[in-house]
């Protein structure tokens, strides 16, 4: 695991090494560019500035995005070090208006302008429209805010599912991790998320999900030493063991229990029963 | 992200085979030294190098003289006409050779000398497929423990023999062969040519084989059993001083569109290049008689296929790859009583296979694994034979063998998935193997014996220990393979002995093995096959223990001159510790036959047969295979012209055109039915 982590950063090293002696030709400060591996969605601007995100697609899409973003001032073209940032998805539906789950929005490691936090957008209109996002940031102690409309496309697989729960909850799941699934013991992580009403998605702390990964193409095939996913607090999230022995198309097929391991929803994978009611879906 | 994955794997890769290299570089040290030993040796007389033209068949237990053979049948047929060996047959090509009711993985099968092991997962590729007749000399067969000279196992070994050298100047020789069986439109040709001079020798032969579907008894077309293959070799050598010889020999074997009727799959291409250098040294007056240093490299690849079978559950390619790089190094001595025989040798062999499925849904990915995930076996070892004449008649010799063994799983994402089943396993594995083996014979003009007591061990192999779901068809059941084996272990006792009065000789030979932690896959119900259909998943796991019995009673009449009559019959018995039988144990066999032999002509009726299976095993998926009875005819003529040479056979195989199958046909395929077949050989001196 860890090593996942320190190439990349080695990587960085070498190529940032490489430009600047190439740079030192022509007498120009090396520019470390600190959105390096991530592509841009789209840049939402006011009067004074550009808020720029990113995500490595270059896209939103339904489930759960990791967004980077900075915020430039358009007089002088520079990103902004020191800011304050919130920010509020909305839904607008024919009738009424909604939001999602969403995280809080902090620094990025090691970085100077670069924020990060993330979004799951539950659904989505099938031409991408419907979703708007507002930013409201406090730099040097003024408050501004901008607002415009975003495009969500849907991903191609079940990676976020919003369910009515037997105890008349509305609930919202996402798959986090694995991003690069591999054949081996995946760490599999998820949020999931209570909506409280049209705007508030908490996080739900302590219940359980059951875990039986098939593949419905390989005659609903399962795989061993599958863990059931568990309450993080560390980082608000559910994990556990996701065993994949081959790439291709698997059905992640969930229950979710809570704190009295009541079922609140799902059911259990049979000859007869081959999916669950709540599942995730997962292709690599 | 997949590409980067794959980078990351092969830098691995390469820092993985360091401390192998280490050990090869160890072994290679020692094969130069002892070529500049020999080098120093004094060279005085020059051995004789006799010349044979066609293959014959030796073995410790020595096959039946009486068995008419066909000049230009294929390994597999050669080999099944020895006792102790059966062929497991999943089609008509490429039959696995069992010894002593043990199959490939307990035995070690060699060319001459030379480790090779089959690339495909499902044993559809046993090394016996990859050379010719056209190939080799002789073939020796040894039982349990004495066939340790090679490696190590507790069957026994086979080790395939390509011819020696010789520099008796006898100048050009060509022959050219050909021949056709009515069963299968089955065609044989085979083209050699050689040259011999006095410092050098060189000889080319080829040899190409085709065959349609045969018919079982009844004119029943058995599907899928058709084969073609092409094998060319090149063998020369030169004599570098009166003493030492320089060989090298290039063998390459090509199978296309090969049949399996027992499987559920192909084979569109199984592909070897077997290539070696020997250096020999022989002198009949000094201590050390000959010294044989060899280097070798061979390569396989074997690409299964399903594309010619109409109604699949899932479209799959199955290709596998096997390359091993190889060495040994053998003397043999002579002091006094004692004959001793020491061989050094090593070997590095990679093995991956994998698996790519196509979903009958467009929409979904391709399914990939790998079904052995790159695994490096590096074996050292060295073996000692002394065999010491007590007196004239009697000689009591044993032999041993110890060996440095080691797995290491070369491929990352392989590694990862098997930690999948077991978390906590380490990407390498080192054994310590040992072979032990003493007999006492008795030679007087009356009769002979042999006693032989015998204790082996042997690594699991590539399947058994990192096999990634192989779906074996015989079970059905996939096969998970167990990192965690203890080494397999057998205690081994062998008693033979003849008696000879006047024109009457009876023989036996029997053989008993105690086998602790006996390898075999034993029902995991807590998994989840992968194949579409199959039972359920089995994991290598060891029974305590096993025990395998066999024993053949031989006899011989000689009416006359022309005439003589050769009976065997044969009991074999296998059981585990859980009281089940063990499965691929052989029935009760017999055969009869009547020979005239005349100078240029002879003729044979032969009766082979199986009773019924009784003792089949249910529980390792076996089923009773019924008993059965064929009829072969053989004859042969030899023609002279001027210094040519004619030799024709010809015979029908299975006249009454029984349909029937036998306990090693994989999956009851049944066998050939009524075969009429003629082969002829031309050989211009």
């Amino acid at each position: 695991m860890k090593l996942k982590y320190i190439l990349p950063i080695l990587f960085l090293a070498l190529l940032s090494t490489a430009c600047s002696s190439d740079d030192n030709d022509n007498n120009t400060p090396p520019v470390i560019n600190e959105v390096e591996g991530l592509t841009k969605i789209q840049d939402i601007v006011n009067n004074n500035h550009t808020i720029e995100l990113y995500s490595k697609s270059g896209h939103f899409y339904t489930g759960y995005n990791n967004i980077s973003l900075r915020i430039k001032d358009n007089t002088t073209d520079t990103f902004f070090e020191d800011v304050t940032i919130s920010w509020m998805p909305v839904m607008q539906m024919p009738t009424m208006q909604h939001a999602c789950p969403y995280s809080a929005i902090t620094k990025a490691p090691g970085r100077d302008t670069v924020y990060q936090g993330n979004i799951i957008y539950q659904m989505t209109n099938t031409d991408g429209s419907g979703w708007s996002l507002t930013l409201n940031y406090t730099i040097d102690g003024t408050d501004y805010n901008v607002t415009d409309t975003i495009t969500v496309l849907q991903y191609e697989n079940q990676n976020v599912t919003s369910f009515m729960g037997t105890d008349n909850t509305r609930y919202v799941l996402a798959l986090i991790e694995p991003q690069d699934p591999k054949i081996a013991i995946n760490n599999m992580k998820v949020g999931l998320y209570k909506m409280e009403n049209m705007m508030s998605f908490p996080v739900v702390e302590d219940y359980t999900i059951t875990l039986d990964p098939r593949m419905p193409g390989m005659g609903n095939h399962s795989s061993p030493n599958n863990t059931d996913l568990t309450y993080r607090s560390a980082d608000g999230t559910y994990q556990g063991n996701l065993s994949l022995t081959m790439t291709g198309y698997w059905v992640l097929n969930l229950k979710l229990l809570d704190t009295a391991d009541t079922v609140l929803k799902g059911e259990t994978v049979t000859e007869d029963n081959p999916q669950s009611s709540l599942y995730l879906e997962l292709e690599f | 992200m997949k590409q980067a994955n794959k980078n990351l794997c092969l830098f691995h890769k390469s820092l993985k085979i360091i401390p192998m290299k280490k050990y090869m570089i160890f072994g290679l040290g020692f094969l130069f030294s002892a070529l500049t030993y020999a080098q120093e040796l004094e060279a005085t007389v020059e051995k004789d190098t006799t010349q044979l033209d066609e293959v014959i068949l030796i073995g410790q237990r020595k096959l039946s003289n009486y068995r008419q053979e066909k000049t230009l049948s294929s390994i597999d047929e050669y080999l099944e006409k020895s006792n102790k060996v059966t062929m497991i047959k999943r089609g008509n090509y490429a039959w696995e050779p069992s010894l002593n009711n043990m199959d490939s993985q307990r035995l070690v099968v060699t060319i001459d000398g030379m480790q090779i092991f089959g690339a495909c997962t499902d044993k559809m590729d046993p090394i016996t497929s990859y050379v010719d007749v056209s190939n080799l000399e002789q073939v020796s067969i040894d039982s349990g423990q004495e066939g340790t000279e090679n490696g190590h196992c507790v069957g026994g070994g086979i080790n395939l023999q390509m011819p020696q050298s010789k520099f008796n100047g006898s100048g050009l020789k060509s022959s050219v062969d050909l021949g056709y069986e009515t069963n299968g439109n089955y065609k044989i040709a085979g083209l050699e040519l050689e040259y011999v001079g006095n410092k050098f020798y060189v000889n080319a032969d080829g040899i190409f084989r085709k065959s349609d579907n045969y018919d079982a008894g009844g004119n029943k077309e058995v599907l899928y059993s058709q084969f073609q293959k092409y094998n060319v070799s090149l063998q020369g050598g030169y004599k570098l001083a009166e003493n030492h010889v320089l060989d090298a020999n290039v063998i390459y074997d090509k199978a296309t569109d090969v049949g399996y009727p027992a499987l559920p799959m192909d084979v569109s291409l199984a592909e070897a290049l077997i290539t070696s250098l020997t250096h020999t040294y022989k002198n009949d007056s000094t201590t050390i008689k000959s010294w044989e240093s060899k280097l070798y490299y061979n390569t396989i690849t074997h690409i299964m296929d399903d594309s010619k079978r109409p109604d699949v559950p899932i479209r799959m390619d199955m290709p596998g790859w096997s390359d091993t790089y190889g060495f040994y190094t053998k003397a043999t001595l002579k002091e006094n009583k004692h004959n001793i025989l020491l061989n050094l040798n090593g070997f590095y062999n990679r093995s991956l296979a994998e698996m790519t499925m196509y979903p009958n849904d467009p929409n979904q990915p391709a399914m990939f694994m790998y079904t052995w995930p790159d695994i490096r076996t590096l074996y050292t070892g060295i073996y000692a034979k002394d065999a010491f004449a007590l007196s004239q008649d009697k000689t009591v010799s044993a032999s041993a063998r110890v060996g440095y063994h080691q797995n290491t799983v070369a491929e990352e994402v392989g590694l990862e998935s098997l930690q999948i089943f077991y978390p906590d396993m380490d990407d390498s594995k080192s054994r310590f193997l040992m072979s032990l083996s003493a007999d006492y014979k008795v030679k007087k003009d009356s009769y002979d014996a042999t006693f032989g007591l015998g204790y082996g061990e042997r690594a699991p192999s590539v399947s058994e220990g990192y096999g990634f779901f192989l779906f074996n068809s015989f079970d059905n059941f996939d096969y998970i393979g167990n990192p965690n084996l203890n080494n397999e272990k057998a205690l081994e006792a062998n008693l033979a002995a003849n008696y000879y009065a006047n024109q009457f000789k009876i023989g036996f030979e029997t053989s008993y093995f105690y086998l602790t932690d006996y390898i075999i896959g034993e029902v995991d119900p807590s998994l989840s096959a992968m194949t579409i259909g199959a039972n359920g998943v089995k994991v290598y796991q060891a029974l305590s223990h096993a025990s395998i019995f066999d024993f053949y009673v031989n006899a011989t009449y000689d009416i006359s001159d022309a005439f003589s009559l050769n009976t065997t019959l044969g009991y074999n018995y296998g059981k585990g510790s859980n009281n089940e039988n063990l499965p691929f144990i052989k029935p009760f066999s017999y055969l009869a036959e009547i020979n005239y032999t005349r100078n240029f002509f002879n003729a044979a009726l032969q009766l082979d047969g199986n009773g019924n299976q009784t003792n089949y095993s249910s529980y390792y998926g076996e089923n009773e295979t019924a008993a059965f009875a064929i009829l072969n005819l053989n004859l042969g003529n030899v023609f002279y012209v001027k210094s040519n040479k004619m030799v024709l056979k010809y015979g029908v195989e299975n006249i009454l055109d029984t349909n029937y199958s036998t306990y090693s046909d994989w999956n009851n395929i049944p066998r050939q039915g009524r075969n009429f077949y003629i082969n002829a050989s031309f050989v211009v001196n």
